[in-house]
């Protein structure tokens, strides 16, 4: 215990999703909110459990496809009508068949992209480090166990109470992170 | 500004070109055909009349001059021989004279030395010969027409008493000079007039390409083919396929030796009593329509015709003449006159007085003035042998080459193009030769050559022309001269036609029968004729007709023949004729006479310059005074095999009808296809440019195709990458067999860009590189291309051309000036296709805009339709309803190539008419 | 050995699986066995550079192609590389969609497979260019002279196609590697290695909101790449189904290439999939199971595949097209029929096996199919492309094509590229999902350790 240092939280380790979901639930009856879980696999309904029913991701993928097909479309239409209008084998101007593959590429194009950087951006990465790096066990989390860390930030956090309350739903273990 | 500014700022453009030693300008003043040189403007060509001596006939010219670089030749329309028809060799010559392979400098024992030398140490060994009468001083020339040279010669022979002077041509007219003096008593040349002559029979006479009258033969004969012209009818009798008999209505193969027999048949059918020895002569195959040509020529006295080719014996050529006379043609169809040859003589006869001189020691200096005998000479004179055994030899030549090799002094000979001489073409008309720039090499004519022998100090071409032609130009020279250089003929100059009449008891010797397997017939190549353009690209790449060899002479053999000897193209063969043998590989050719071969000259040479030398094989090496046309061999297979390079390898039509035929007086609806389209038309623009080419008029002499590259800076490939499909000509002239292995229909399709208004190149190039222009032409543009290739994959013609290695040389200099300044030269990786001459297009439109005017019809010539000798191209402006393409598109005959892939063509063709006699046996008609 | 209707042998635990995937990995000594194969395909892959050096130098003369036959190798090889690239895009973006689990423990490596297959498909359009240097004039980008790419030519639609393609296969990869590569970092004993997998894995911590926001994206991503796959291919038939040439101009094309491409994917995965199984003991992982399902796939595609060819013949006899009958006639009869009848023997003939289960059970025969297979995709390219442009309409114009060893030697090279990549990736990633095998092990109960 260094008190010159930061508390970040404090995080339980289990072995079995089962018991990380018990705690999850009976830690958010307490009211706690600032809370996640850490696990090196994706755990059905653990997200619900913890209110994150929504994501934003499919809207922001929806609009940025939308706009790639606009784009895609006018881009060609600029060059082969306005830009630079050419006589091309007779074809009119805006021949817009000829167009529909890359407007298509194009929409797929910026909805992947979309897809990959939106979902970086909501899930705050890249973020080299971070405080949980600072507990040895933390690296089991993504291997084979599973870690339920309680923030400080959160208003119901008492560095007792809270320790309690985790010891009770039978980890295997209970970490003070600390942010140095 | 005078003449000498301009061409010594000419002078400084070669300077500048890297070319040193031709730094004085011409004293002389000659006369450009448009306009004086004082209205020279830079990128303004000048035109200037000359002529181009082949064989010693001149081949009237019109050369375009860019601020002094003569870069193309066309035909002189106002020359009876051209008028305005060039041939591919003619548009080729334009190469030769920036070849580097010339040779640049006077040699003494193949030292380096220098013409004031030479003129030194000819001195003394010539006042040993005048001491002596001239006795032992023998000049070897080629045939001579110009009147300059004959003067000289004059001079020389008064100068030399005892002199002796030889001509030798290897491709000349012997037999036809015999056979007039057989049947007239004396040397006459006849002279034909196609444009009259309804029924025409050839006896293996390839007029429209052999031969100095060559294009005045194709133009009157095209001329009967046109529409709206009473078609004439013609019969060949050909040994070797050629693109006269492609033209027949009827044709018929035969052995040489046949058509020999078959002319006496003739002759006894047509009441012509002449055969000396009374014999039966049978010619082993009958002729199926020969009943139907006897009634033909008979119903057309006096407008029919009958010609022996130059390769029949003398009894053939006077049997023909007599023929002629009992068809009453003479006069009418044919005309005489006394011969344009200056002391025309039998050259073989005349080389071997030469030759038996020397080998009786009396030949002390021997000078030889253009030719190359040492490899042309018959090789029973052995003439290479003994030629080395004359104490002083002097050689002129334009190559440093075989003969050149075995003389102790060697001269290089000025270009046509760089010197001044005159030449008489095939009727007699005379041209006067203009430089149109100095001497790249210093280079010396015949005349001034001459001059060394027989003045003191020799004269310069100039004077001596002007000094000859004093007085023999009527009252006012100066203008008569300056009109003669203007318009490249001398007017009155025409040969005098002769009335002639047969000898009384005419009669000709029996043909003798030949004995070996196999008939052996030699004829000029028809791309580097006797050797002489052996080094040039342009003719060694351009594809023989029919054959479509390129790069490569073959042993011509039929399919039959081929078969019996199991023979494939490709296989070497052994001919053995007495003591000479030769190897050469064969060439099957549909259509030719069984059992007999065609040998080309002017391969095998051993001396040419980089392109030309090694190639192909000899076919002197076997050729003999006795028999200088036709011969007779053994024949071998030898298993080895040489590979030969063909531009197309497939002959048959395949029933698609590229080439559609039409018989004459057979009623014909135009194709109509309809325009009907989903796309919105195109604006109307001031011109909608298009082409038509009359397929009955083509005759596949392969002119356009040169004219097109000397004018396009088409670059040449070499064998192996043609032999890879990536020759790189904007116009081809396909050729089609059509019925039969044993006697087919040949059929000439020249292919340039259709120009298609659909165009399936544009639609697929990534880049825009190919766009349509709104006078409808298909554009390439050259620093756009990328060269992904797929527009030519994407058309249907095939006709697009891509630059899948470094073609074009940057690095040669003097191929710097050969360049059209005009057409930008194209790099590797580029497409690239005809484009209608779009820099000639431009010029009319600049002219044209100047003068505040339309276009007019007419006024744009493309380089194809300009040199094409049966005018079968036409090009224009066919939304004006009144132009010449305009109306031969509304002809019935008119079709569009691949009509129905609907890339609706500005390019299209007049359906091949034929006009077989009604009577003649279906199966030997054309069409 | 699994019998084969499991796709993954009981007994695994979240612990064991990770420490047996990405010990491959981690493993400090390289095994022999991959460094004779990295050196034998690095081999290639320097001639591949010799050949491309020379044709830079001497221009794309120095190949086969001529008139009428303006395209050869390059894009037969780049048809055929982009084609065996769709399986993967396939395996793990259509059947994640149709919840087929099996595709977990082959879907990485597919991946992969599809990545450095569109590399060396991608390479051939840019080399065959007259001037490679001007690739970039088919790419819209402003410029002075105000030029455009033509966009009416299938060309450019490749562009678009398979540039998207490229970048989306990538991201869809990684997007999948990242948890594995948090893995990476956190079992690495060495600092370097921890640091490189730390800067990729970009901080992933695994927690409840990161997978909620992954599997969103993974999903997302897998519904575009199965519309990008379809279209990929189709583009690149438009590349002949644009052209006029008999053989070329047909509407059959787009669907019979994409079953195509899926056919030979499926079977450049198998052929890649015995062998490396075999070499790390993965039979576990990659039961059969998953070798007879490829096998189905394959079946099902291949007959499709045949199914178009029998509709190029019919067509042609039904659309009365003189040319497009000689078209098909000499395919059967000209001087190239023998590669005809190889491709319908090796594609269509030998693949029929594939209905037996005793084939589709034996590793060695599946090989064997699989093989025969990639050739016969190969050689339908080369009919496709050579035989109709080499006769097309005017017989004048006909010719002939034939390869230059420069031209065998940009293909062999280009294996050689692929085999490199794929050897250095077996050697660096994890070649199998860790964190989607981990899903489909039954839920660890008590007395479970690790």
């Amino acid at each position: 215990m260094r008190p010159s240092r930061r508390l970040y939280g404090l995080m339980a380790e289990f072995e079995r999703p089962d018991d990380l979901r018990k705690a999850v639930r009976a830690v958010r009856e307490q009211g706690y909110r600032r809370l996640d879980a850490y696990t090196p696999l994706p755990i059905d309904g653990l997200a619900e459990e913890m209110g994150m029913h929504f994501s934003w991701l499919p809207l922001i993928v929806l609009t940025a496809g939308i706009l790639g097909a606009i784009g895609g479309f006018l881009m060609q239409y600029y060059a082969s009508v306005i830009s630079y209008p050419l006589d091309i084998g007779g074809r009119p101007l805006d021949s817009w068949p000829a167009f529909i593959p890359v407007t298509f590429e194009l929409t797929i194009l910026c909805a992947s992209l979309s897809a990959v950087f939106g979902m970086l951006a909501l899930c705050g990465l890249p973020r080299p480090h971070h405080p949980l790096f600072n507990e040895p066990r933390f690296v089991l989390a993504s291997q084979n166990r599973l870690f339920l860390c309680i923030e400080s930030r959160d208003r119901r956090f008492d560095r007792e109470e809270t320790r309690k309350l985790l010891e009770s739903c039978g980890p295997s273990g209970v970490y003070d992170i600390e942010d140095k | 500004m005078q003449r000498r500014d301009f061409l010594s700022m000419m002078t400084a453009t070669l300077a500048a070109a890297g070319l040193n030693g031709c730094s004085e300008t011409l004293p002389e003043k000659i006369v450009p055909y448009v306009r004086p040189p004082e209205e020279v403007v830079p990128g303004k060509p000048l035109y200037f009349a000359t002529a181009m001596p082949m064989a010693g006939y001149a081949m009237p010219l019109i050369a375009e001059s860019n601020m002094g670089r003569p870069t193309k030749v066309d035909g002189n329309p106002e020359h009876p021989a051209s008028l305005g028809a060039a041939s591919a060799i003619a548009q080729a010559s334009v190469w030769s004279l920036y070849d580097p392979d010339r040779s640049q400098t006077v040699t003494n024992d193949g030292r380096i030395s220098t013409w004031e030398s030479f003129v030194s140490a000819l001195a003394s060994p010539l006042a040993e010969r005048s001491a002596a009468q001239g006795d032992g001083l023998s000049l070897l020339t080629g045939a001579i027409t110009s009147p300059t040279l004959a003067w000289q010669l004059e001079m020389l022979l008064q100068k030399f008493p005892r002199a002796k002077w030889h001509a030798y041509e290897p491709v000349g007219c012997d037999n036809a000079r015999a056979g007039s003096r057989l049947a007239f008593g004396n040397y006459v040349d006849s002279q034909y007039r196609f444009d009259r002559a309804d029924a025409i029979l050839s006896l293996d006479r390839d007029f429209l390409s052999h031969g100095p009258a060559c294009l005045r033969h194709a133009k009157d004969f095209a001329a009967r083919r046109r529409p709206g012209q009473p078609p004439n009818r013609l019969y060949v009798v050909e040994s070797t396929p050629s693109i006269t008999g492609a033209k027949a209505d009827h044709r018929f193969p035969l052995r040489a030796r046949d058509i020999t027999t078959l002319a006496y048949l003739l002759g006894e059918r047509l009441g012509v009593r002449a055969v000396s020895s009374p014999q039966e002569i049978t010619p082993p195959t009958a002729v199926p329509w020969l009943d139907v040509l006897i009634r033909d020529l008979q119903e057309h006295k006096g407008t029919s015709l009958v010609l022996a080719g130059d390769e029949q014996p003398p009894a053939v050529h006077a049997l023909v003449h007599a023929i002629n006379a009992a068809l009453g043609n003479i006069d009418n169809t044919v005309f005489y006159s006394e011969p344009v040859e200056a002391r025309p003589v039998e050259h073989v006869e005349s080389l071997k007085e030469l030759v038996s001189d020397i080998a009786q020691g009396r030949v002390a200096i021997l000078a030889i003035a253009g030719g190359n005998p040492a490899f042309t000479a018959p090789v029973d004179f052995q003439f290479s042998k003994l030629l080395e055994s004359v104490p002083f030899r002097i050689r002129l030549g334009i190559y440093e080459d075989e003969t050149s090799a075995l003389c102790h002094w060697h001269i290089p000979e000025a270009h046509y193009l760089e010197s001044w001489g005159d030449a008489r073409a095939f009727d007699g008309t005379a041209t006067i030769l203009q430089p149109l720039i100095n001497p790249l090499y210093r280079g010396k004519n015949a005349s001034e050559f001459l001059s060394a022998l027989i003045d003191q100090s020799p004269q310069t071409g100039y004077d001596i022309v002007r000094t000859f032609w004093k007085g023999r130009m009527g009252t006012d020279f100066e203008t008569a001269w300056r009109r003669a250089l203007h318009d490249g003929v001398v007017s009155g100059t025409t040969a005098q036609t002769r009335t002639v009449s047969l000898v009384p008891n005419f009669a000709v010797p029996a043909p003798l029968p030949g004995q070996g397997d196999v008939e052996v017939l030699f004829r000029p190549d028809p791309s580097i004729f006797d050797g002489s353009m052996a080094n040039n690209p342009w003719l060694q790449e351009l594809p023989k007709p029919i054959t479509k060899l390129t790069w490569d002479n073959a042993a011509l053999i039929s399919p039959t023949t081929a078969e019996r000897l199991e023979l494939t193209n490709g296989d070497v063969v052994e001919l053995r004729d007495g003591s000479y043998t030769l190897q050469a590989p064969v060439w099957i050719s549909p259509g030719h006479a069984n059992d007999s071969l065609t040998l080309h000259f002017g391969y095998g040479r051993t001396r040419a310059g980089q392109i030309g030398t090694g190639r192909g094989f000899n076919a002197y090496a076997i050729r003999t005074s006795g028999a200088p046309t036709i011969a007779h061999s053994s024949i071998r297979k030898t298993g080895a095999r040489v590979p030969l390079a063909s531009t197309q390898s497939h002959h048959a039509m395949e029933g698609r009808d590229p080439v559609r035929t039409i018989v004459a007086g057979s009623a014909v609806e135009h194709e109509g296809l309809s325009d009907a389209s989903l796309y919105p038309p195109r604006p109307a623009a001031d011109y909608a440019w298009g082409m038509s080419i009359d397929l009955s008029a083509c005759i596949g002499c392969n002119a356009c195709v040169v004219a097109c590259q000397a004018e396009n800076n088409i670059p040449y490939v070499g064998k192996s990458e043609v032999a890879n499909g990536r020759e790189m000509h904007w116009i081809r002239i396909d050729t089609y067999f059509d019925g039969g292995n044993e006697n087919p229909d040949f059929l000439f399709q020249p292919v340039p860009c259709m120009h298609c208004e659909n165009a399936p190149c544009e639609l697929v190039c990534p880049v825009g590189a190919t766009t349509h222009s709104v006078e409808g032409l298909n554009e390439q543009t050259y620093n756009r291309c990328v060269g992904t290739r797929y527009c030519s994959n994407n058309c249907p013609y095939k006709v697009r051309r891509f630059n899948f290695l470094q073609y074009a040389d940057y690095e040669t200099p003097t191929f710097k000036l050969l360049n059209n300044p005009d057409v930008t030269v194209r790099s590797r990786g580029v497409m690239e296709k005809c484009t209608y001459c779009v820099q000639r297009i431009n010029h009319a439109r600049i002219t044209a805009e100047k003068e505040g005017r339309r276009i007019r019809d007419g006024e744009i010539v493309t380089a194809c339709q300009a040199t094409c000798p049966a005018d079968a191209i036409v090009f224009g402006d066919i939304s004006d309803p009144q132009s010449r393409v305009a109306r031969l598109k509304a002809e019935p005959r008119d079709y569009r190539l691949l009509g129905e892939l609907n890339t609706r063509p500005r390019t299209t063709y007049l359906s091949r008419l034929v006009n077989p006699h009604p009577d003649a046996p279906k199966e030997n008609r054309r069409g | 050995m699994a019998d084969d209707q499991s796709i993954i042998t009981p007994g695994y635990t979240y612990g064991s699986v990770t420490q047996k995937i990405s010990s491959i990995v981690l493993a400090r000594r390289t095994p022999w066995g991959w460094m004779v194969g990295f050196g034998i395909s690095f081999l290639l892959l320097t001639l591949l550079m010799v050949a491309v050096t020379y044709l830079l130098v001497i221009g794309v003369g120095i190949w086969g192609i001529n008139v009428p036959v303006g395209w050869g190798f390059a894009i037969i090889n780049f048809v055929w590389w982009v084609g065996i690239g769709h399986a993967g895009t396939l395996i793990s973006a259509i059947l994640l969609l149709l919840r087929q689990r099996w595709r977990t423990s082959i879907n990485r490596f597919a991946e992969a497979m599809t990545l450095f297959a569109v590399a060396c498909a991608g390479m051939f359009p840019l080399l065959h260019l007259g001037r490679p240097k001007f690739f970039y004039w088919l790419i819209p980008y402003p410029n002075t002279m105000h030029l455009w790419p033509q966009f009416r030519s299938p060309l450019v639609w490749d562009v678009f196609a398979v540039g998207t393609y490229m970048t989306v296969s990538f991201l869809f990869w990684y997007v999948g590697l990242i948890p594995d590569l948090g893995t990476l970092r956190d079992r690495s004993k060495s600092r370097a290695a921890q640091i490189v997998y730390g800067i990729f894995a970009m901080g992933w911590r695994g927690s409840a909101k990161h997978w909620h926001h992954h599997e969103v994206a993974y999903l997302l991503l897998a519904g575009l790449a199965t519309a990008l796959v379809v279209s990929v291919h189709t583009v690149v038939s438009f590349d002949f189904a644009v052209g006029i040439i008999p053989g070329w101009h047909s509407t059959i094309f787009p669907p019979y290439f994409v079953a195509g491409a899926i056919y030979s994917g499926f079977a450049m995965v198998m052929t890649l999939a015995i062998p490396m199984r075999a070499a790390y003991g993965l039979q576990d992982f990659i039961t059969m199971k998953h070798l007879t399902n490829m096998a189905k796939v394959m079946l099902a595609t291949g007959m499709i595949v045949a199914y178009g060819y029998m509709t190029e013949i019919f067509m042609a006899w039904y659309s009365g097209s003189r040319f497009e009958q000689d078209m098909v006639v000499n395919r059967m009869t000209g001087p190239y029929a023998s590669l005809y009848w190889g491709l319908i023997l090796t594609n269509i003939l030998l693949p029929q096996a594939l209905w037996f289960r005793r084939v589709r059970s034996s590793v060695l025969l599946l090989f064997i199919v699989a093989m025969s297979v990639n050739i016969g995709m190969w050689l339908e390219r080369f009919v496709i492309v050579v035989t109709s442009l080499h006769r097309d309409f005017l017989p004048s114009a006909w010719g002939m094509y034939y390869p230059t060893m420069w031209d065998w030697a940009t293909f062999i090279g280009s294996i050689g590229l692929f085999l490199t990549l794929l050897f250095l990736f077996i050697r660096f990633l994890p070649v199998i999902s860790i964190f989607e095998m981990r899903q489909i092990l039954p839920e660890p109960q008590r007395k479970e350790s690790a």
